[in-house]
Protein backbone atom coordinates (compact mmCIF):
# COMPACT_ATOMS: atom_id res chain seq x y z
CA UNK A 1 0.00 0.00 0.00
CA UNK A 2 2.50 2.55 1.01
CA UNK A 3 4.74 2.45 -1.87
CA UNK A 4 1.65 3.05 -3.79
CA UNK A 5 0.75 6.33 -2.44
CA UNK A 6 3.81 8.02 -2.17
CA UNK A 7 3.60 9.71 -5.77
CA UNK A 8 1.00 11.73 -3.58
CA UNK A 9 3.51 13.40 -1.82
CA UNK A 10 3.36 16.01 -4.38
CA UNK A 11 -0.44 16.64 -3.60
CA UNK A 12 0.80 16.81 0.09
CA UNK A 13 3.49 19.53 -0.02
CA UNK A 14 1.00 21.98 -2.72
CA UNK A 15 -2.15 21.67 -0.06
CA UNK A 16 0.32 22.21 2.85
CA UNK A 17 2.27 25.04 0.94
CA UNK A 18 -0.83 26.88 -0.12
CA UNK A 19 -2.45 26.97 2.87
CA UNK A 20 0.64 28.10 4.95
CA UNK A 21 0.89 31.01 1.67
CA UNK A 22 4.53 30.08 1.39
CA UNK A 23 5.45 31.27 -2.07
CA UNK A 24 3.40 29.59 -4.58
CA UNK A 25 6.07 29.39 -7.26
CA UNK A 26 8.41 27.73 -4.78
CA UNK A 27 5.61 25.22 -3.94
CA UNK A 28 4.86 23.92 -6.77
CA UNK A 29 8.69 23.25 -7.98
CA UNK A 30 9.26 21.54 -4.91
CA UNK A 31 6.04 19.32 -5.29
CA UNK A 32 7.42 18.45 -8.65
CA UNK A 33 10.53 17.71 -7.68
CA UNK A 34 9.51 15.10 -4.71
CA UNK A 35 6.76 13.52 -7.04
CA UNK A 36 9.05 13.01 -9.44
CA UNK A 37 11.77 11.29 -7.15
CA UNK A 38 8.88 9.56 -5.25
CA UNK A 39 7.89 8.05 -8.00
CA UNK A 40 11.61 6.07 -8.69
CA UNK A 41 12.94 8.28 -11.20
CA UNK A 42 16.72 10.50 -10.61
CA UNK A 43 16.84 13.95 -9.75
CA UNK A 44 18.38 15.09 -13.15
CA UNK A 45 15.66 13.45 -15.03
CA UNK A 46 12.77 15.14 -13.09
CA UNK A 47 14.52 18.57 -13.28
CA UNK A 48 14.65 17.63 -17.32
CA UNK A 49 10.94 16.79 -17.07
CA UNK A 50 10.34 19.87 -15.85
CA UNK A 51 12.42 22.13 -17.62
CA UNK A 52 10.99 20.57 -20.78
CA UNK A 53 7.29 20.49 -19.71
CA UNK A 54 8.30 24.40 -18.54
CA UNK A 55 9.21 25.30 -22.13
CA UNK A 56 6.38 23.36 -23.64
CA UNK A 57 3.50 25.59 -22.26
CA UNK A 58 5.16 28.78 -23.18
CA UNK A 59 2.13 29.53 -25.23
CA UNK A 60 -0.04 29.66 -21.72
CA UNK A 61 1.98 33.11 -21.35
CA UNK A 62 1.89 35.00 -24.92
CA UNK A 63 -1.02 36.99 -23.30
CA UNK A 64 1.61 39.12 -21.46
CA UNK A 65 2.50 40.46 -25.08
CA UNK A 66 -0.90 42.75 -24.47
CA UNK A 67 0.88 44.82 -21.50
CA UNK A 68 2.77 46.99 -23.32
CA UNK A 69 -0.43 48.12 -24.84
CA UNK A 70 -2.75 48.20 -21.51
CA UNK A 71 0.41 50.07 -20.09
CA UNK A 72 0.68 52.95 -22.65
CA UNK A 73 -3.59 53.58 -22.93
CA UNK A 74 -3.56 53.60 -18.88
CA UNK A 75 -0.60 56.07 -18.91
CA UNK A 76 -2.87 58.09 -21.31
CA UNK A 77 -5.69 58.13 -18.83
CA UNK A 78 -7.51 55.00 -19.44
CA UNK A 79 -8.85 54.08 -16.07
CA UNK A 80 -9.93 58.15 -15.82
CA UNK A 81 -11.46 57.88 -18.86
CA UNK A 82 -13.47 54.64 -17.79
CA UNK A 83 -14.48 56.50 -14.63
CA UNK A 84 -15.86 58.93 -16.56
CA UNK A 85 -17.83 56.70 -18.98
CA UNK A 86 -19.60 55.04 -15.84
CA UNK A 87 -19.93 58.68 -14.62
CA UNK A 88 -21.77 59.39 -17.26
CA UNK A 89 -24.59 56.59 -16.84
CA UNK A 90 -26.89 57.42 -13.88
CA UNK A 91 -27.97 53.70 -13.40
CA UNK A 92 -24.66 52.17 -13.07
CA UNK A 93 -23.80 50.47 -9.96
CA UNK A 94 -20.69 48.10 -9.48
CA UNK A 95 -23.08 44.93 -9.31
CA UNK A 96 -24.87 46.75 -12.42
CA UNK A 97 -21.73 47.06 -14.27
CA UNK A 98 -20.45 43.14 -13.26
CA UNK A 99 -23.80 41.75 -14.07
CA UNK A 100 -23.66 43.38 -17.33
CA UNK A 101 -20.10 41.60 -17.99
CA UNK A 102 -21.13 38.83 -16.59
CA UNK A 103 -23.98 38.38 -19.40
CA UNK A 104 -21.68 39.48 -22.17
CA UNK A 105 -18.93 37.35 -21.03
CA UNK A 106 -21.34 34.33 -21.03
CA UNK A 107 -23.06 34.60 -24.46
CA UNK A 108 -19.84 35.87 -26.25
CA UNK A 109 -18.33 32.45 -25.02
CA UNK A 110 -21.03 30.53 -25.92
CA UNK A 111 -21.03 31.41 -29.23
CA UNK A 112 -17.63 30.64 -29.35
CA UNK A 113 -15.86 33.86 -28.97
CA UNK A 114 -14.11 33.16 -25.79
CA UNK A 115 -10.64 35.01 -27.14
CA UNK A 116 -13.24 38.87 -26.44
CA UNK A 117 -12.29 38.55 -22.54
CA UNK A 118 -9.23 37.90 -20.46
CA UNK A 119 -8.19 39.63 -17.39
CA UNK A 120 -5.27 41.23 -18.69
CA UNK A 121 -7.41 42.12 -22.10
CA UNK A 122 -10.30 43.34 -20.55
CA UNK A 123 -11.12 43.21 -16.41
CA UNK A 124 -7.55 45.24 -15.66
CA UNK A 125 -8.08 47.86 -18.02
CA UNK A 126 -12.10 48.45 -18.15
CA UNK A 127 -14.36 46.76 -15.70
CA UNK A 128 -12.72 46.33 -12.59
CA UNK A 129 -12.21 50.55 -12.82
CA UNK A 130 -15.61 50.74 -14.33
CA UNK A 131 -17.15 49.10 -11.59
CA UNK A 132 -14.97 50.68 -8.87
CA UNK A 133 -15.82 54.12 -10.46
CA UNK A 134 -19.48 53.32 -10.20
CA UNK A 135 -19.44 52.25 -6.63
CA UNK A 136 -16.80 55.66 -6.15
CA UNK A 137 -19.29 58.12 -7.55
CA UNK A 138 -22.17 57.05 -5.77
CA UNK A 139 -20.47 56.63 -2.35
CA UNK A 140 -17.58 58.55 -2.75
CA UNK A 141 -13.96 56.87 -1.43
CA UNK A 142 -14.43 53.50 -0.63
CA UNK A 143 -12.60 51.75 1.96
CA UNK A 144 -9.63 49.62 0.63
CA UNK A 145 -11.25 46.29 1.27
CA UNK A 146 -14.66 47.15 -0.50
CA UNK A 147 -12.36 48.63 -3.41
CA UNK A 148 -10.72 44.78 -3.53
CA UNK A 149 -13.94 43.11 -2.90
CA UNK A 150 -15.18 44.76 -6.02
CA UNK A 151 -12.15 44.51 -8.56
CA UNK A 152 -12.71 40.35 -6.94
CA UNK A 153 -15.82 39.85 -8.10
CA UNK A 154 -15.04 41.91 -11.35
CA UNK A 155 -12.09 38.81 -11.95
CA UNK A 156 -15.15 36.28 -10.85
CA UNK A 157 -17.23 37.52 -13.27
CA UNK A 158 -14.96 37.08 -16.43
CA UNK A 159 -14.11 33.08 -14.66
CA UNK A 160 -17.78 32.71 -14.37
CA UNK A 161 -19.22 33.55 -17.44
CA UNK A 162 -16.70 31.97 -19.46
CA UNK A 163 -16.91 28.51 -17.74
CA UNK A 164 -20.46 28.40 -17.88
CA UNK A 165 -20.87 29.92 -21.15
CA UNK A 166 -17.72 28.12 -23.29
CA UNK A 167 -19.83 24.59 -22.85
CA UNK A 168 -22.55 25.74 -24.49
CA UNK A 169 -20.40 26.60 -27.64
CA UNK A 170 -19.98 23.03 -29.43
CA UNK A 171 -16.57 23.31 -30.68
CA UNK A 172 -15.08 24.11 -27.44
CA UNK A 173 -11.62 21.93 -26.08
CA UNK A 174 -13.60 20.55 -23.19
CA UNK A 175 -17.14 19.43 -25.70
CA UNK A 176 -14.31 17.90 -27.83
CA UNK A 177 -12.49 15.83 -24.72
CA UNK A 178 -15.67 14.12 -23.32
CA UNK A 179 -16.27 13.31 -26.82
CA UNK A 180 -12.66 11.87 -28.21
CA UNK A 181 -12.92 10.13 -24.59
CA UNK A 182 -15.97 8.53 -24.72
CA UNK A 183 -15.09 7.31 -28.56
CA UNK A 184 -12.16 5.78 -27.08
CA UNK A 185 -14.33 3.94 -24.85
CA UNK A 186 -16.57 2.74 -27.67
CA UNK A 187 -19.26 5.15 -27.07
CA UNK A 188 -20.54 8.19 -29.82
CA UNK A 189 -22.05 10.88 -28.89
CA UNK A 190 -22.67 14.45 -30.99
CA UNK A 191 -21.06 17.35 -29.64
CA UNK A 192 -24.47 19.25 -29.95
CA UNK A 193 -26.08 16.72 -27.27
CA UNK A 194 -23.14 17.51 -24.84
CA UNK A 195 -23.21 21.46 -25.68
CA UNK A 196 -27.17 21.21 -24.84
CA UNK A 197 -27.05 19.79 -21.44
CA UNK A 198 -24.43 22.76 -20.30
CA UNK A 199 -27.05 24.80 -20.63
CA UNK A 200 -29.07 24.40 -17.94
CA UNK A 201 -26.10 25.05 -15.74
CA UNK A 202 -25.29 28.09 -17.31
CA UNK A 203 -28.87 29.43 -17.02
CA UNK A 204 -28.28 28.73 -13.25
CA UNK A 205 -24.73 29.76 -13.01
CA UNK A 206 -25.98 33.33 -14.44
CA UNK A 207 -28.55 33.38 -12.21
CA UNK A 208 -26.40 32.89 -8.50
CA UNK A 209 -23.77 35.37 -9.42
CA UNK A 210 -25.83 37.77 -10.96
CA UNK A 211 -27.53 37.55 -7.86
CA UNK A 212 -24.50 38.10 -6.02
CA UNK A 213 -23.26 40.97 -7.78
CA UNK A 214 -26.16 42.98 -7.10
CA UNK A 215 -25.88 41.83 -3.33
CA UNK A 216 -22.56 42.98 -3.93
CA UNK A 217 -24.03 46.87 -4.11
CA UNK A 218 -25.54 46.24 -0.66
CA UNK A 219 -22.54 45.58 0.85
CA UNK A 220 -20.68 48.17 -0.32
CA UNK A 221 -22.84 50.84 0.95
CA UNK A 222 -22.97 48.91 4.18
CA UNK A 223 -19.34 48.68 4.42
CA UNK A 224 -18.91 52.24 3.59
CA UNK A 225 -21.38 53.59 6.55
CA UNK A 226 -19.71 51.39 8.35
CA UNK A 227 -16.31 53.26 7.66
CA UNK A 228 -17.36 56.38 8.21
CA UNK A 229 -18.97 56.16 11.29
CA UNK A 230 -15.47 54.43 12.75
CA UNK A 231 -14.09 57.25 11.31
CA UNK A 232 -16.49 60.08 12.70
CA UNK A 233 -15.54 58.09 16.25
CA UNK A 234 -11.92 58.50 16.13
CA UNK A 235 -12.20 61.49 14.43
CA UNK A 236 -10.47 64.37 16.86
CA UNK A 237 -12.70 67.41 15.86
CA UNK A 238 -15.82 65.50 17.92
CA UNK A 239 -15.82 67.42 21.31
CA UNK A 240 -18.91 66.28 22.42
CA UNK A 241 -17.46 62.80 22.78
CA UNK A 242 -14.61 64.46 25.30
CA UNK A 243 -17.11 66.21 27.52
CA UNK B 1 4.42 27.57 -42.08
CA UNK B 2 4.21 30.21 -38.85
CA UNK B 3 4.63 28.58 -35.98
CA UNK B 4 4.07 30.08 -32.23
CA UNK B 5 8.41 30.20 -32.15
CA UNK B 6 7.65 33.93 -33.83
CA UNK B 7 5.46 34.74 -30.47
CA UNK B 8 8.21 33.37 -28.47
CA UNK B 9 10.51 35.72 -29.83
CA UNK B 10 8.16 38.51 -29.19
CA UNK B 11 7.94 37.32 -25.49
CA UNK B 12 11.96 36.69 -25.20
CA UNK B 13 12.28 40.47 -26.61
CA UNK B 14 9.80 42.30 -24.00
CA UNK B 15 10.99 40.04 -21.05
CA UNK B 16 14.51 41.04 -21.96
CA UNK B 17 13.47 44.54 -22.26
CA UNK B 18 11.74 44.08 -19.16
CA UNK B 19 14.63 42.75 -17.39
CA UNK B 20 16.91 45.65 -18.93
CA UNK B 21 14.45 48.21 -17.34
CA UNK B 22 15.18 47.08 -13.93
CA UNK B 23 18.70 46.82 -14.36
CA UNK B 24 18.99 50.67 -14.64
CA UNK B 25 16.09 51.43 -12.14
CA UNK B 26 18.06 52.33 -8.45
CA UNK B 27 14.75 52.76 -7.24
CA UNK B 28 14.28 49.23 -7.51
CA UNK B 29 15.66 47.75 -3.61
CA UNK B 30 15.91 44.54 -5.54
CA UNK B 31 17.03 45.84 -8.55
CA UNK B 32 19.41 42.59 -9.57
CA UNK B 33 17.68 40.02 -8.56
CA UNK B 34 14.77 41.22 -10.40
CA UNK B 35 16.58 41.64 -13.46
CA UNK B 36 18.02 38.11 -13.11
CA UNK B 37 14.67 36.78 -12.42
CA UNK B 38 13.03 38.46 -15.78
CA UNK B 39 16.80 37.99 -17.44
CA UNK B 40 16.16 33.99 -17.14
CA UNK B 41 12.78 33.60 -18.11
CA UNK B 42 13.61 35.75 -21.26
CA UNK B 43 16.45 33.55 -22.11
CA UNK B 44 13.78 30.70 -21.58
CA UNK B 45 12.02 32.19 -24.64
CA UNK B 46 14.02 33.26 -26.81
CA UNK B 47 16.20 29.31 -26.33
CA UNK B 48 14.01 27.12 -25.03
CA UNK B 49 13.31 25.27 -28.03
CA UNK B 50 17.15 24.61 -28.41
CA UNK B 51 18.11 24.28 -25.32
CA UNK B 52 18.53 20.64 -23.82
CA UNK B 53 15.85 19.43 -21.46
CA UNK B 54 18.13 19.23 -18.68
CA UNK B 55 19.62 22.66 -19.09
CA UNK B 56 15.78 24.49 -19.08
CA UNK B 57 15.40 22.34 -15.74
CA UNK B 58 18.28 23.98 -14.22
CA UNK B 59 17.17 27.77 -15.79
CA UNK B 60 13.70 27.30 -14.18
CA UNK B 61 14.94 26.01 -11.07
CA UNK B 62 17.22 29.39 -10.69
CA UNK B 63 14.38 31.56 -11.46
CA UNK B 64 12.22 29.93 -8.53
CA UNK B 65 15.22 29.99 -6.07
CA UNK B 66 15.91 33.65 -6.72
CA UNK B 67 11.72 34.53 -6.82
CA UNK B 68 11.63 32.63 -3.40
CA UNK B 69 14.23 35.08 -2.02
CA UNK B 70 12.08 37.99 -2.70
CA UNK B 71 11.79 40.07 -6.16
CA UNK B 72 11.15 44.09 -5.93
CA UNK B 73 9.59 46.76 -7.46
CA UNK B 74 10.74 50.19 -8.70
CA UNK B 75 8.70 52.98 -7.68
CA UNK B 76 9.59 55.39 -11.06
CA UNK B 77 6.10 56.51 -13.01
CA UNK B 78 6.09 57.82 -16.42
CA UNK B 79 3.04 59.82 -15.70
CA UNK B 80 1.12 61.93 -13.16
CA UNK B 81 -2.46 62.25 -12.14
CA UNK B 82 -3.09 65.48 -13.21
CA UNK B 83 -1.28 64.03 -17.07
CA UNK B 84 -3.26 60.94 -16.87
CA UNK B 85 -6.64 63.40 -16.57
CA UNK B 86 -5.75 65.66 -19.04
CA UNK B 87 -4.47 63.30 -21.57
CA UNK B 88 -8.22 60.93 -20.74
CA UNK B 89 -10.31 64.21 -21.33
CA UNK B 90 -8.28 65.17 -24.40
CA UNK B 91 -8.90 61.61 -26.25
CA UNK B 92 -12.16 60.30 -24.28
CA UNK B 93 -13.74 57.22 -25.99
CA UNK B 94 -10.92 57.53 -28.49
CA UNK B 95 -8.90 55.69 -25.56
CA UNK B 96 -10.59 52.40 -26.08
CA UNK B 97 -9.32 51.66 -29.41
CA UNK B 98 -6.04 50.42 -29.28
CA UNK B 99 -7.24 48.19 -26.06
CA UNK B 100 -10.28 46.83 -27.83
CA UNK B 101 -8.18 46.49 -31.09
CA UNK B 102 -6.74 43.28 -29.36
CA UNK B 103 -9.19 40.95 -28.36
CA UNK B 104 -11.13 41.77 -32.16
CA UNK B 105 -8.06 40.95 -34.16
CA UNK B 106 -7.16 37.97 -32.14
CA UNK B 107 -10.89 36.83 -33.16
CA UNK B 108 -10.97 38.01 -36.60
CA UNK B 109 -6.89 36.56 -36.55
CA UNK B 110 -8.32 33.11 -35.38
CA UNK B 111 -10.98 32.88 -37.93
CA UNK B 112 -8.88 34.20 -40.78
CA UNK B 113 -4.87 31.96 -39.72
CA UNK B 114 -7.25 28.90 -39.88
CA UNK B 115 -8.16 29.03 -43.40
CA UNK B 116 -5.24 30.48 -45.09
CA UNK B 117 -3.12 28.12 -47.45
CA UNK B 118 -0.14 28.57 -49.18
CA UNK B 119 0.54 26.39 -51.86
CA UNK B 120 -1.75 23.89 -50.47
CA UNK B 121 -0.59 23.71 -47.05
CA UNK B 122 -1.87 25.88 -44.24
CA UNK B 123 -0.21 29.00 -43.24
CA UNK B 124 -0.74 28.25 -39.58
CA UNK B 125 -0.83 25.18 -37.59
CA UNK B 126 -4.59 25.46 -37.07
CA UNK B 127 -4.04 23.99 -33.43
CA UNK B 128 -2.50 27.31 -32.36
CA UNK B 129 -3.66 29.38 -34.55
CA UNK B 130 -5.52 31.43 -31.43
CA UNK B 131 -2.28 31.53 -29.38
CA UNK B 132 -0.47 33.40 -32.89
CA UNK B 133 -3.74 35.47 -34.00
CA UNK B 134 -3.75 36.30 -30.28
CA UNK B 135 0.39 37.23 -30.93
CA UNK B 136 -0.58 39.30 -33.56
CA UNK B 137 -3.06 41.03 -32.15
CA UNK B 138 -1.19 42.88 -29.35
CA UNK B 139 1.48 43.82 -31.73
CA UNK B 140 -1.39 45.35 -33.67
CA UNK B 141 -2.69 46.97 -30.58
CA UNK B 142 0.63 48.02 -30.03
CA UNK B 143 1.20 49.92 -33.34
CA UNK B 144 -2.14 51.57 -33.17
CA UNK B 145 -1.66 53.11 -29.34
CA UNK B 146 2.14 54.42 -30.83
CA UNK B 147 0.60 55.98 -33.81
CA UNK B 148 -2.02 57.34 -31.62
CA UNK B 149 -0.99 58.56 -28.83
CA UNK B 150 2.84 59.25 -29.90
CA UNK B 151 4.32 58.51 -26.53
CA UNK B 152 7.84 58.16 -26.23
CA UNK B 153 8.70 55.12 -27.73
CA UNK B 154 10.80 53.60 -24.80
CA UNK B 155 7.22 53.95 -22.69
CA UNK B 156 6.18 51.15 -23.90
CA UNK B 157 8.60 48.72 -22.24
CA UNK B 158 8.84 50.73 -19.30
CA UNK B 159 4.82 50.99 -18.94
CA UNK B 160 4.73 46.73 -19.83
CA UNK B 161 7.82 46.62 -16.70
CA UNK B 162 5.64 48.74 -14.30
CA UNK B 163 2.70 45.80 -14.66
CA UNK B 164 4.58 42.92 -15.46
CA UNK B 165 6.71 43.92 -12.04
CA UNK B 166 3.23 44.77 -9.95
CA UNK B 167 2.20 40.55 -11.15
CA UNK B 168 6.19 39.59 -9.96
CA UNK B 169 6.58 35.88 -9.93
CA UNK B 170 2.98 34.94 -10.28
CA UNK B 171 3.03 35.72 -14.33
CA UNK B 172 5.25 32.40 -14.12
CA UNK B 173 2.99 30.27 -12.05
CA UNK B 174 1.03 28.88 -15.07
CA UNK B 175 3.79 27.41 -16.47
CA UNK B 176 5.00 25.93 -13.60
CA UNK B 177 1.56 24.38 -12.85
CA UNK B 178 1.68 23.12 -16.57
CA UNK B 179 5.18 21.38 -15.40
CA UNK B 180 4.22 20.07 -12.06
CA UNK B 181 1.00 18.63 -14.32
CA UNK B 182 3.59 16.79 -16.77
CA UNK B 183 5.26 14.95 -13.65
CA UNK B 184 2.27 14.29 -11.88
CA UNK B 185 0.82 12.59 -15.36
CA UNK B 186 4.41 10.76 -15.35
CA UNK B 187 4.06 9.90 -11.56
CA UNK B 188 0.58 8.37 -12.25
CA UNK B 189 -0.61 10.43 -9.50
CA UNK B 190 -4.02 10.19 -11.64
CA UNK B 191 -4.09 6.45 -11.51
CA UNK B 192 -3.73 6.31 -7.40
CA UNK B 193 -6.30 8.85 -6.90
CA UNK B 194 -8.89 7.12 -9.31
CA UNK B 195 -8.21 3.56 -7.22
CA UNK B 196 -8.64 5.12 -3.91
CA UNK B 197 -11.70 7.00 -4.56
CA UNK B 198 -13.09 3.48 -5.59
CA UNK B 199 -12.08 1.41 -2.79
CA UNK B 200 -13.13 3.98 -0.47
CA UNK B 201 -15.91 5.72 -1.39
CA UNK B 202 -19.70 4.59 -0.29
CA UNK B 203 -20.99 4.51 -3.86
CA UNK B 204 -23.99 1.70 -3.68
CA UNK B 205 -26.93 3.61 -4.58
CA UNK B 206 -27.37 5.74 -7.78
CA UNK B 207 -27.42 8.92 -5.61
CA UNK B 208 -24.10 7.95 -3.54
CA UNK B 209 -22.05 7.76 -7.10
CA UNK B 210 -23.38 10.77 -8.66
CA UNK B 211 -22.64 12.49 -5.57
CA UNK B 212 -19.35 10.80 -5.71
CA UNK B 213 -18.38 11.45 -9.52
CA UNK B 214 -19.11 15.36 -9.27
CA UNK B 215 -17.79 15.97 -6.07
CA UNK B 216 -14.92 13.74 -7.02
CA UNK B 217 -14.23 16.33 -10.32
CA UNK B 218 -14.25 19.14 -8.38
CA UNK B 219 -11.68 17.73 -5.69
CA UNK B 220 -9.93 16.37 -8.34
CA UNK B 221 -10.10 19.21 -10.44
CA UNK B 222 -8.56 21.52 -7.38
CA UNK B 223 -5.78 19.44 -7.03
CA UNK B 224 -4.55 19.42 -10.32
CA UNK B 225 -6.21 23.10 -11.47
CA UNK B 226 -7.60 21.98 -14.60
CA UNK B 227 -10.72 20.06 -15.20
CA UNK B 228 -9.22 18.40 -18.23
CA UNK B 229 -6.57 16.64 -16.43
CA UNK B 230 -9.55 15.31 -13.63
CA UNK B 231 -11.94 14.38 -16.37
CA UNK B 232 -10.43 11.05 -17.67
CA UNK B 233 -9.04 10.19 -14.53
CA UNK B 234 -12.90 10.30 -12.43
CA UNK B 235 -14.71 9.56 -15.55
CA UNK B 236 -12.65 5.85 -16.06
CA UNK B 237 -12.69 5.65 -12.48
CA UNK B 238 -17.06 6.48 -11.23
CA UNK B 239 -18.83 8.54 -13.76
CA UNK B 240 -18.39 5.45 -16.79
CA UNK B 241 -18.10 1.94 -14.52
CA UNK B 242 -20.50 3.29 -11.92
CA UNK B 243 -23.23 5.97 -12.97
CA UNK B 244 -23.44 4.91 -16.54
CA UNK B 245 -23.05 0.81 -16.78
CA UNK B 246 -24.04 -0.48 -13.15
CA UNK B 247 -27.17 2.73 -13.02
CA UNK B 248 -27.89 3.38 -16.39
CA UNK B 249 -27.57 7.11 -16.40
CA UNK B 250 -27.52 8.58 -19.82
CA UNK B 251 -23.55 8.72 -20.99
CA UNK B 252 -24.40 12.44 -22.23
CA UNK B 253 -25.86 13.73 -19.73
CA UNK B 254 -23.51 12.30 -16.90
CA UNK B 255 -20.50 13.58 -18.76
CA UNK B 256 -21.41 16.78 -19.54
CA UNK B 257 -22.68 17.78 -16.37
CA UNK B 258 -20.01 16.12 -15.00
CA UNK B 259 -17.05 18.28 -16.73
CA UNK B 260 -18.94 21.30 -15.64
CA UNK B 261 -18.99 20.03 -11.55
CA UNK B 262 -14.90 20.03 -12.41
CA UNK B 263 -15.24 23.32 -13.16
CA UNK B 264 -16.72 24.59 -9.94
CA UNK B 265 -12.83 22.62 -8.62
CA UNK B 266 -11.12 25.26 -10.58
CA UNK B 267 -12.87 28.58 -9.28
CA UNK B 268 -11.82 27.17 -5.82
CA UNK B 269 -8.44 26.45 -6.19
CA UNK B 270 -4.94 28.37 -6.48
CA UNK B 271 -4.04 25.39 -8.85
CA UNK B 272 -5.34 26.98 -11.17
CA UNK B 273 -3.35 29.89 -11.32
CA UNK B 274 -4.19 31.70 -14.42
CA UNK B 275 -7.81 32.06 -13.76
CA UNK B 276 -7.45 32.79 -9.72
CA UNK B 277 -3.95 34.12 -8.66
CA UNK B 278 -2.47 35.71 -11.90
CA UNK B 279 -5.69 38.20 -11.55
CA UNK B 280 -5.64 38.84 -8.33
CA UNK B 281 -1.75 40.02 -9.34
CA UNK B 282 -2.73 41.53 -12.01
CA UNK B 283 -5.75 43.89 -9.98
CA UNK B 284 -3.01 44.34 -7.45
CA UNK B 285 -5.25 43.25 -4.46
CA UNK B 286 -3.88 42.52 -1.26
CA UNK B 287 -5.28 39.31 -0.44
CA UNK B 288 -3.74 36.79 -2.99
CA UNK B 289 -6.47 34.46 -2.75
CA UNK B 290 -9.11 37.39 -2.48
CA UNK B 291 -10.52 36.17 -6.50
CA UNK B 292 -10.51 32.49 -5.12
CA UNK B 293 -12.69 34.21 -1.88
CA UNK B 294 -15.31 35.68 -4.05
CA UNK B 295 -16.17 32.37 -6.12
CA UNK B 296 -16.44 29.93 -3.48
CA UNK B 297 -19.99 30.59 -2.45
CA UNK B 298 -21.18 30.51 -6.44
CA UNK B 299 -18.63 27.14 -7.12
CA UNK B 300 -20.52 25.46 -4.26
CA UNK B 301 -24.18 26.43 -4.83
CA UNK B 302 -23.34 25.44 -8.45
CA UNK B 303 -21.61 21.99 -7.58
CA UNK B 304 -24.53 21.47 -5.91
CA UNK B 305 -27.08 22.45 -8.88
CA UNK B 306 -25.31 19.75 -10.64
CA UNK B 307 -25.77 17.32 -8.78
CA UNK B 308 -29.60 17.98 -8.87
CA UNK B 309 -29.20 17.67 -12.46
CA UNK B 310 -27.28 15.14 -12.87
CA UNK B 311 -29.86 12.76 -10.36
CA UNK B 312 -32.98 14.22 -11.70
CA UNK B 313 -32.18 13.88 -15.04
CA UNK B 314 -29.75 11.33 -15.56
CA UNK B 315 -31.85 8.65 -15.06
CA UNK B 316 -35.29 8.83 -16.51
Amino acid sequence: MLPDMLPLIGILIVVVGFALRLNALLVVTLAGLATGVASGKLLPDVIALFGQAFVESRYVAIVWLVLPVIGLVERAGLKERSRAVIGGIQMATAGRVLVVYLALRQVTSALGLVSLGGHAQMVRPLVAPMAEGAAELRHGALPIATRERIKAMAAGADNVGMFFGEDVFVAIGSILLIRGFLEQNGIIVEPLQLARWAIPTALIAFAVHGTRMLLLDRRVAREVLADAARVEATAPDTPAAHP
Amino acid sequence: MITLEATYVLMGLMVGGIAAVNARDATNPRRWRTTAFWTLYALLFLAGSYLPALVSGVLVLSMVGVAAAGLGQGTATSSTTESRSASAARWKNRLFVPVLVVPVATFAGSVALKGLTVNGRPLVDPKQATQIALGLATVLGLGTALVMLRPPLSASITEARRLMDSVGWAAVLPQSLAALGAVFAAAGVGTVIADLSTTYLPLGTPLAAVIAYAVGMALFTMVMGNAFAAFPVMTAGIGLPLVVQQYHGDVVIVTAIGMLSGFCGTLMTPMAANYNIVPAALLELRDRYGVIRAQVPTALILLVANIVLMAVFAFR
